[in-house]
């Protein structure tokens, strides 16, 4: 049997390091970092998640404060998101743009009293942090906050889970669907958020990384919550239409091409069209874009992956398969790909080719498994 | 007789008939297994030759042929069931049979002892 060798460069060590070597986690080099791709089975544990509830060490990813006058204004001119509309406590999903419209990153930022809290992804959150200093004037201040820890409680029983173990001013239940606030677990100061990367209900606590160990083994010592690795936190997110950055959104894609068209849907915003790429990024929206990332049900068992080539009918290379694996929920694989638009239209049949091998495919709707998020009422 | 190579397969001898499989730590290291391709009948094999797919929930593994030879029948349950080299890897949740074209080859395998020894070492 052949092993994958992933190049090693200097790894570090998460605050929970020890805490997933002591629970079984198999470790692996993910963005940097030694990260548990499983425990028990990443088949058990992404089932686990969609019944019950699931802990994950997020805290690879980069926490970033920004502070300081005009912070508003200043952001607005790198991401295409209403900035200013996001009162405290309100959380948005938006896009670092690159000057040609591509997606440098993508990112959640909330209002904190203090300025924009911000959570990156952790493989390119040095280049996000760069990539800010450079285009942000020196009064705004950047404030890494890599003393802090990020867990992610998913699943339909999370929330009875947390309730037990949050005091605040207000209770839990105030916080909806991508809503934030302060809170105390087991007298830990915590920022949490009703958010994550599952397609579940869930939460996002963020805590300072001498605590993790306290919260966690808190939340695991619940019968309903077990931990999660890695290999479970990707097929989830991939059955929740969810992109994973520098696989299905990169540089050379655009917010349109990758169907994240709401993160450029603000009206003001649009009519403004400051931000970069904004001329090439509305053109595509009025007109659609060349090429889109859709979802694939594959026929048969055998999973498609990563790499994978989309055919014309005339067994022509016409787009790349960016992310693909046997979906647990489904019990069949499923895949994300870019495909020319006049292929994009749900039921469209294509064919994959993976090392020789012809697979048959046809566009699904996103997301596979509904996503369970718990919303407000207007 | 069983015999074992260092990427982890098994071949199990009956006169010049060899039973092909992966070993129980290779299944626990791959993890879930949702799909095989096992070689077809007439297909001839070369010793450390690409002879069967694995592919577990995280990622794909080529199985090499622990020997030469000609296959004689692929596992049919495991296309099914891919499972059962999870829950049988020594037994059930074997790959394929073949004809060995060149006995002399086992001489470089391990024998049970020296595989568990092997794996005592990762």
């Amino acid at each position: 049997m052949s092993d994958e060798a992933e190049t090693e460069i200097e790894l570090q060590t998460l605050p929970l390091d020890a805490w997933h070597r002591a629970r079984g986690g198999r470790m692996v080099p993910f963005a940097g970092y030694h990260m548990p791709v499983q425990y028990e089975g990443i088949m058990a544990e992404h089932l686990w998640v969609r019944d019950s509830a699931g802990l994950f060490d997020v805290s690879h990813m980069g926490q970033l404060l920004l502070s300081g006058d005009n912070l508003d204004d200043e952001l607005e001119k790198l991401i295409p998101a209403d900035v200013k509309g996001v009162a405290l406590g309100q959380q948005k999903y938006s896009l670092l743009l690159a000057e040609n419209g591509g997606i440098l990153d993508d990112l959640m930022f909330s209002r904190w009293p203090s300025g924009i809290y911000m959570v990156v992804n952790g493989a390119v959150k040095y280049e996000d942090i760069a990539h800010l200093r450079e285009h942000l004037p020196d009064e705004i201040t950047i404030n890494h906050l890599d003393d802090r820890a990020l867990l992610a409680l998913q699943g339909p029983k999370a929330f009875d889970v947390l309730k037990r173990h949050t005091t605040g001013d207000y209770p839990l239940d105030v916080l909806v669907f991508m809503k934030g606030g302060r809170f105390e677990i087991a007298g830990v100061d915590a920022y949490i958020s009703r958010s994550g990367y599952t397609g579940e209900d869930g939460f996002e606590i963020s805590i300072p990384a001498d605590a993790a160990e306290k919260v966690a083994d808190l939340l695991c010592g619940e019968p309903e919550v077990k931990p999660i690795g890695l290999g479970a936190r990707d097929s989830l997110r991939l059955e929740a239409d969810l992109p994973l950055y520098g696989h299905d959104l990169d540089p050379e894609t655009t917010p349109m091409m990758a169907a994240l068209g709401f993160a450029v849907a603000s009206k003001r915003r649009r009519e403004e069209a400051n931000y970069p790429g904004a001329e090439r990024i509305l053109l595509e929206r009025e007109q659609g874009p060349v090429v889109k990332r859709v979802g694939l049900l594959v026929e048969g068992r055998q999973p498609v992956r990563e790499g994978a080539a989309v055919l014309d009918a005339d067994g022509s290379e016409v787009g790349k398969v960016t992310s693909g694996g046997f979906a647990p929920t489904l019990g069949a694989p499923i895949a994300m790909a870019y495909v020319p638009a006049a292929m994009a239209e749900v039921g469209t049949r294509i064919q994959l080719n993976q090392r020789g091998k012809v697979h048959e495919a046809t566009v699904a709707a996103m997301p596979f498994v509904p996503h369970r998020y718990v919303r407000g009422s207007k | 007789m069983r015999y074992f190579t260092e990427d982890h397969e098994w071949v199990d001898v009956d006169g010049d008939i060899g039973t092909v499989g992966i070993t129980d730590y290779a299944q626990g290291q791959l993890g879930d297994i949702v799909f095989v391709d096992v070689p077809e009948e007439g297909k001839t094999v070369t010793k450390g030759d690409e002879a069967a797919v694995v592919e577990s929930v995280k990622a794909a593994s080529d199985v090499y042929s622990p020997v030469s030879g000609t296959v004689i029948e692929g596992n049919a349950d495991l296309a099914d069931n891919p499972g059962l080299v999870n829950e049988d890897a020594d037994g059930e949740g074997w790959f394929f049979k073949l004809t060995l074209s060149d006995p002399d080859e086992l001489k470089d395998l391990m024998d049970e002892a020296k595989y568990e020894a092997f794996v005592a070492k990762l």
